[in-house]
């Protein structure tokens, strides 16, 4: 070959030394699953959410949210975030707000107006569900959205199950529940309001139901034998704050004392406080630390003047007056009684000691397994009884929200399954993008985002909410400070680093892919991706 | 810019903390990413070379001559000195470079590329920019006159030294850039002052600051937006320039191929390779420690300082070592990183 003067190699030449035959391993890109969604009783997405939020783009990042979950703006102000708690940002500086964020996708989507996609083609199948709270109405939403039609039967005046009738509007503002919960009616679900299933069988066949969901949650108030006089007012904490629903408030008066050391006891407090004691006293047998509360939800009780008295049991009620006997905890960390007795004067006592299920409408069906006073499941979800599937607080649970919405999910696949007379088989979860798969040098540092409250006069004499939202602002910036665990977010490391330039970028959106043509399988990409998405696969040789 | 704040604050982006530190990030506009994350970046050094895996000197140069490339509008010229950069490229007839080169010797790469800028001017086309490029051994030992007299005539030349702190493309050899303590072929881990003698080498950087030339600048491939950042800076200048970037080498220091850019990383984070920039004799920037780690970290992990870690000698040796990172610390005042985002 005639080449110019001087030039005694051709450009590209090297490319006929395939490099790739030196690889002992190789890189390989891989999802590994973000600790976050592993977290999340709703099995949400939440990475990928993120994701779509951190560059502006809300729509999708809603629509890709509600994939798994419908109730983003309920779930971003009730949720107890159990991502939050194993997010890997948390052992750099602080988790991230996934919460905050989810809360303002919610809230976007409301001020929009954004629908769910249209359900699949109709499957002429029936299902019914009873009870619409969370678990019921994602069922709902779920099964509609495959095409099934759906029938919620609901025995109170009101949708939302313990959304409504539990949670305080200050955490749950009721056209943010109500906006929600249309936008699931939206696709066609049937709901009948004050229409209670006295017996789940005689129903679905009136009906010509082909299954069923049963989530009527855990609305009976537990009671403990308490002496008191016949002048006492004694409450319970379930039907208190159900009142609230209603036209006429409860009239407490001015010194409120609720028994319990659950979330229920707090919100009982927080709702007498707001009503007008000027005194809102919680007693609970052990410590603080042993509270069944969340300590946040402590904190914000105790900064609206609620006061607790840990260590204390009530011995028995008259007319204006409570006798609380001192306890101590033995060494195996039980209350044990002191002798010790205390008078306090109390306009009513509430009761906040849980909630049973009321089972009545299964008396009868056969199959049926209860034990510990809720009904038993199968990993499908689905009661002894063929064809009849539970979630939510009847069945064995945490008994919170986003568990309720992930029993519906779940429920909902194994249903539509069933209905085709198949099975549903969940995909393998992905390997942990644990924290030592990555590389967090890359990430700045960058705190959370403190979102406001209301200012503690407010909160002692209105319902308004108490937390606020995040602004567009620090929305971006707190999906910004997801690391994106184990999931490639396109940050060109692996294509910026490789010294043989054997990444290959296909594009926005479209990755990278690697020329194993020339990969000498040093492993530099993989030690310097940031988020844990690349690994070494040992080549055979 | 100011004193001290220029290369902390290129890395500094308000919101777009996802990717700060990575080579693209797809939050910023095109024109604010890296040269290395284009999709069409032109790749001067290409695939097919054969250095070692997991080569720093592979990967810092096409770096440095893919920024300095599209500084250069694609007219550039590169003139090598022998060493691996060289070799691993052109083995007959073979060749990984996609853009004008040429290898004289070892030692004169400093005075061949003085007379490739000449011809281009006597030839009307100063368009044409010129790239001088070699190892340490190459460049503060036996290139070392030619580099001076380069310096000191303000040729029109950017000079890149790819420092991988010994010969290795000869079987590692020490050079004048080689750490104390470090073994090599000819500083065997041997005696009471195992490997590399103390108060031997010397800093071809600073010397070139001493020079009073327009511009020099040290870099690393932990650091490509700094990196990157002072090609383009040097592009902008006629006369001498230097860079001088610091290249893992996993075959000479005994580390794990994968390892390169962290170890990049640590030499900077500990102290031990200073990253700073100067302009006509005076020193006008620095790239400030951001998590600062103890010399062990960074010797740790590469073999050629194994030794050090087993003897009662070896420990004297990583106090004297830890002594010269904090000397390197005050010199150039690389505390108090000033955060990572405005
Ligand atoms: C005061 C309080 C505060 C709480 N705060 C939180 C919180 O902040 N975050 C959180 O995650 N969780 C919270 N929880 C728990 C959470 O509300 C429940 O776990 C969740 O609502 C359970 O959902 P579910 O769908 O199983 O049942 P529910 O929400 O209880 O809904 C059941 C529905 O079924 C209806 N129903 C019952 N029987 C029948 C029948 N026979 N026929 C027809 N309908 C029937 C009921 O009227 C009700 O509407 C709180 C609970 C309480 C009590
Ligand atoms: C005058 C002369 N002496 C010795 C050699 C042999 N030689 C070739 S490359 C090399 C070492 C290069 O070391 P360095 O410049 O540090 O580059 P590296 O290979 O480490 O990148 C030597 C000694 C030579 N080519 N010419
Ligand atoms: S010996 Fe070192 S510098 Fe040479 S090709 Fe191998 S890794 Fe690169
Ligand atoms: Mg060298």
């Amino acid at each position: 070959m005639k080449r110019p003067f001087a030039i005694s190699l051709d450009v590209g030449t090297s490319l006929a030394n395939l490099t790739g035959s030196w690889r002992t391993s190789r890189p390989v890109y891989v999802d590994r699953l973000p600790p976050c969604n592993n977290a999340c009783p709703a099995g949400e997405n939440i990475q990928s959410w993120l994701y779509h939020a951190e560059s502006g783009d809300y729509e999708t990042a809603w629509r890709t949210l509600s994939i798994d979950n419908p109730m983003p703006a309920v779930m971003g102000r009730v949720c107890y975030h159990p991502c939050e708690n194993v997010c890997s940002r948390s052992q750099l500086d602080e988790a991230v707000g996934i919460n905050s964020v989810e809360r303002f996708l919610g809230d976007v989507a409301i001020r929009n107006g954004w629908r769910f996609a249209p359900p699949q083609a109709d499957t002429g199948k029936r299902v019914l569900v009873v009870g619409a709270g969370p678990s019921g109405l994602s069922a709902a939403y779920h099964l509609r959205r495959k095409g099934h039609a759906v029938e919620i039967r609901e025995a109170g005046p009101f949708t939302g199950g313990m959304m409504r009738f539990g949670i305080p509007k200050y955490r749950l503002p009721r056209d943010v529940l109500e906006a929600e919960i249309n936008r699931i009616i939206d696709l066609g679900v049937v709901m009948k309001l004050n229409t209670k299933i006295d017996h789940v069988v005689d129903s679905m066949q009136a009906g010509r139901f082909d299954a069923a969901f049963l989530a009527v949650g855990a609305h009976i108030g537990k009671r403990a034998y308490i002496p008191a006089g016949s002048a006492a007012k004694v409450l319970d904490a379930v039907a208190l704050l159900r009142s609230m629903e209603g036209e006429d408030k409860p009239l407490l008066g001015r010194r409120v004392v609720v028994y319990g050391g659950g979330n229920t006891a707090i919100d009982a407090a927080r709702t007498a406080r707001r009503l007008g004691a000027t005194e809102a006293i919680i007693i609970y047998r052990r410590t603080r630390d042993r509270m069944p509360a969340h300590d946040f939800e402590v904190e914000e009780a105790l900064q609206e003047g609620i006061m607790m008295k840990w260590l204390s049991t009530i011995k028995r009620m008259d007319e204006g007056v409570l006798t609380v006997e001192k306890m101590q905890l033995d060494e195996k960390g039980f209350p044990q009684p002191t002798g010790e007795f205390e008078m306090l004067e109390t306009d009513s006592l509430v009761l906040a000691l849980g909630q049973d299920v009321d089972m009545s409408l299964l008396d009868g069906v056969p199959g049926l397994k209860i034990k510990d006073g809720v009904v038993q499941v199968d990993s499908n979800m689905m009661t002894g009884y063929a064809g009849i599937f539970a979630g939510g607080d009847m069945v064995p649970s945490e008994r919170t929200v986003t568990v309720a919405v992930g029993h519906g999910k779940k429920a909902a696949r194994h249903i539509d399954a069933w209905l085709r007379g198949a099975i549903y088989t969940p995909s393998e979860k992905h390997e942990l993008a644990s924290i030592e798969k990555l590389n967090t040098w890359y990430y700045a540092d960058a705190p959370k985002t403190v979102r406001p409250m209301l200012e503690v006069a407010r909160r002692q004499s209105t319902f308004e909410e108490v937390q606020g939202g995040l602004d567009e602002t620090n929305a971006l910036y707190e999906a910004r400070r997801c690391l994106s665990c184990g999931n490639c977010f396109e940050c060109d490391n692996c294509y910026g680093v490789c010294p043989d330039n054997a990444v290959i970028k296909l594009g926005p959106g479209q990755r990278f892919r690697f020329n194993y043509d020339y990969c000498k399988g040093c492993g530099v990409c993989a030690q310097e991706c940031p988020c844990g998405a690349i690994a070494m696969v040992s080549e055979e040789i | 810019m100011t004193n001290g704040t220029t290369s902390a604050a290129i890395q500094k982006l308000h919101f777009y903390q996802k990717g700060t530190f990575t080579v693209g990030n797809r939050l910023v506009s095109e024109a604010d990413r890296s040269v290395q994350a284009s999709i069409d970046r032109s790749n001067a050094l290409t695939c097919g070379h054969r250095a070692c895996q997991g080569c720093g000197e592979a990967l810092g140069a096409r770096y440095a001559l893919d920024a300095a490339l599209r500084a250069a509008g694609g007219n550039l010229i590169a003139v090598n000195a022998t060493g691996c950069l060289e070799v691993f490229t052109t083995p007959y007839p073979e060749t990984s470079w996609q853009i004008p080169w040429i290898h004289s010797l070892f030692g004169n790469a400093a005075a061949v590329a003085t007379g490739v800028a000449a011809a281009m001017r006597v030839k009307g086309r100063p368009e044409i920019r010129v790239v001088a490029q070699g190892g340490d051994g190459g460049t503060t030992d036996i290139g070392f006159g030619c580099l001076s007299g380069m310096f000191e005539r303000n040729d029109d030349v950017l000079y890149i030294c790819y420092d991988n702190e010994a010969y290795m493309n000869t079987g590692v050899q020490r050079s004048s850039a080689t750490p104390p303590a470090a073994r090599t072929a000819t500083t065997p881990a041997v005696g009471p002052q195992p490997g590399n003698v103390f108060g031997t080498g010397k800093s071809v950087p600073k010397i070139a600051v001493a020079h009073g030339i327009p511009f020099v600048a040290t870099a690393t491939v932990a650091d490509l937006h700094d990196l990157e950042r002072k090609v383009v800076k040097a592009m902008g200048i006629h006369g001498a320039r230097y860079l001088h970037i610091h290249v893992p080498c996993p075959l000479g220091w005994g580390s794990a191929s994968q390892d390169t850019i962290r170890l990049a990383q640590l030499a900077v984070e500990c102290g031990m390779f200073p990253v700073f920039e100067a302009e006509h004799g005076v020193v006008t920037g620095r790239r400030k420690i951001r998590r600062r780690v103890p010399v062990e970290d960074y010797l740790k992990p590469q073999r050629r300082f194994a030794h050090l870690f087993t003897t009662e000698e070896g420990r004297k040796c990583i106090s004297q070592l830890q002594a010269m990172a904090d000397r390197n610390i005050a010199e150039y005042r690389l505390f108090d990183w000033e955060g990572d985002v405005e």
